[in-house]
């Protein structure tokens, strides 16, 4: 970042709000979508990608990462330009802001990850209907200062990112014995008879995954039961 | 006529938007409480993806591919503009989400009352730019074609969320453990649909 780049954004949050940079609130920003508000399990925003890509760890993890890009920068650009979007058309400005950085990042991976980029196929471009990144724009960054965006959209895409690390963990590990594509379950417990449960790497069991993720995470924290 | 018939069968069953790609869950799972909002939204995404597939294809298939600029002239003909596929696809969609939305406000407001917010999420839901993304992989090679699998794809999405929202007004009378209530419960019930559309897998016509 150039330094006038630099002055100009300090400039931006000193003069919005007057609080420590890392104040108990903006701390909660970044801290409250990993449990109580996460993106997937409680608003239920952004699932569709969230399945999808999670049979191996390494996809989730680069999906995770481009999440966090697009997400951050998306709510910088968008907290900067807020008060000049017109209210009418802004969801159409905020799909243009999302897919020219999501088309940066399908860019980039073809270039320097192209497996990768082969695997994850067509869910990098759907980062741009993913509705976690559309929902957080519309609900925090059209209202609030540029550092408070950019650590709502870094802790949203953190929320986001661990639930699918955590699935892609448990379909990967128990699925094909693997972590990373190196293999972790000792040979002789295969030889024991212990076989990979084929099951986890189909489809339905990311569903049946995240279910028992939100069946773990509302029995430990009883305040996000639903009233059926 | 057969490969359409076939592609119809297999866009609804085997390569089923909800239960095989999970596209368009986040809408899938938040209008479902209701069998009455369920359809109106199944019919919403219909539409817009039999519009928006073909559209989309035309614009694929002329104006961005290496080559598909030569009707312009023989000097276009070299131009790669398959970068700018992202931001013309959901330009399309989200002009058509509005026709859709103008034309439910003219003819039925009630639906549109009862659909409120959830139309403009038509526009983000991923089932439709889904669809339009799919084109390069899947060998669709003419517009007939390519609305053929966008209705079906549509068709299928419509099942999907017909079914759920059916389950969702039953199981209210249900005893479920309290931590596994509303969502939690959703998404097993979802992974065993799912599990149950996969024997579809390899059927043929």
């Amino acid at each position: 970042m150039s330094e006038k780049n630099k002055n100009k954004s300090s400039f931006f949050f000193i003069s919005k709000n007057s609080e420590p940079i890392f104040s108990k609130k903006n701390r909660q920003l970044l801290t409250d979508p990993l449990d109580d508000n996460n993106p997937i399990t409680v608003q239920v925003l952004g699932i569709c990608s969230a399945l999808a890509i999670t049979v191996q760890l390494k996809p989730a993890i680069v999906m995770t990462m481009s999440v966090i890009f697009v997400m951050a920068s998306s709510n910088v650009i968008i907290s900067l330009l807020r008060n000049l979007i017109p209210n009418r058309i802004r969801i159409i400005v905020f799909l243009v802001v999302i897919s020219s950085l999501v088309a940066l990042v399908d860019e980039v991976l073809r270039a320097y990850a192209y497996d990768v980029s082969k695997e994850l196929s067509i869910f990098i471009g759907l980062i741009v209907t993913n509705c976690i990144v559309m929902g957080r724009l519309e609900a925090f960054a059209l209202g609030n200062g540029v550092w408070k965006s950019f650590l709502d959209g870094i802790g949203n895409a953190f929320g986001y990112g661990f639930i699918l690390i955590l699935v892609a963990f448990f379909r990967e590990l128990l699925g094909s014995g693997k972590l990373m594509g190196v293999q972790v379950i000792p040979d002789f417990i295969y030889e024991m008879g212990y076989e990979d449960n084929g099951l986890m790497l189909l489809s339905p069991m990311a569903l049946i995954t995240v279910g028992l993720i939100i069946w773990v995470q509302r029995s430990r924290n009883t305040k996000l039961i639903e009233e059926n | 006529m057969e490969q359409y018939l076939n592609l119809f069968i297999k866009s609804i069953f085997i390569e089923n938007m909800v239960f095989a790609y999970f596209l368009g869950m986040c809408s899938y799972l938040a209008i479902s409480k209701t069998l009455k909002n369920g359809v109106g939204m199944g019919l919403a995404v219909i539409f817009v993806l039999t519009v928006t597939v073909p559209i989309n294809y035309l614009i694929w298939e002329y104006l961005l591919v290496p080559g598909g600029l030569e009707w312009i002239g023989p000097e276009y003909a070299e131009l790669d503009l398959r970068f700018l596929s992202l931001i013309m696809f959901i330009a399309v969609i989200a002009s058509m989400v509005q026709l859709v939305e103008m034309i439910i406000e003219k003819f039925s407001p009630a639906l549109y009352g009862s659909l409120g917010i959830f139309l403009p999420l038509i526009a983000v839901n991923c089932a439709i730019l889904g669809g339009s993304l799919f084109l390069k992989i899947k060998d669709i090679t003419n517009v007939s074609e390519a609305t053929v699998y966008g209705f079906g794809s549509g068709v299928g999405w419509f099942l999907a969320i017909v079914a759920i929202a059916a389950i969702r007004e039953k199981i209210a009378y249900s005893n479920i453990p309290a931590p596994l209530r509303g969502l939690g419960i959703t998404f097993i019930i979802t992974g065993l649909m799912a599990i149950g559309f996969m024997s579809f897998m390899g059927i043929k016509l």
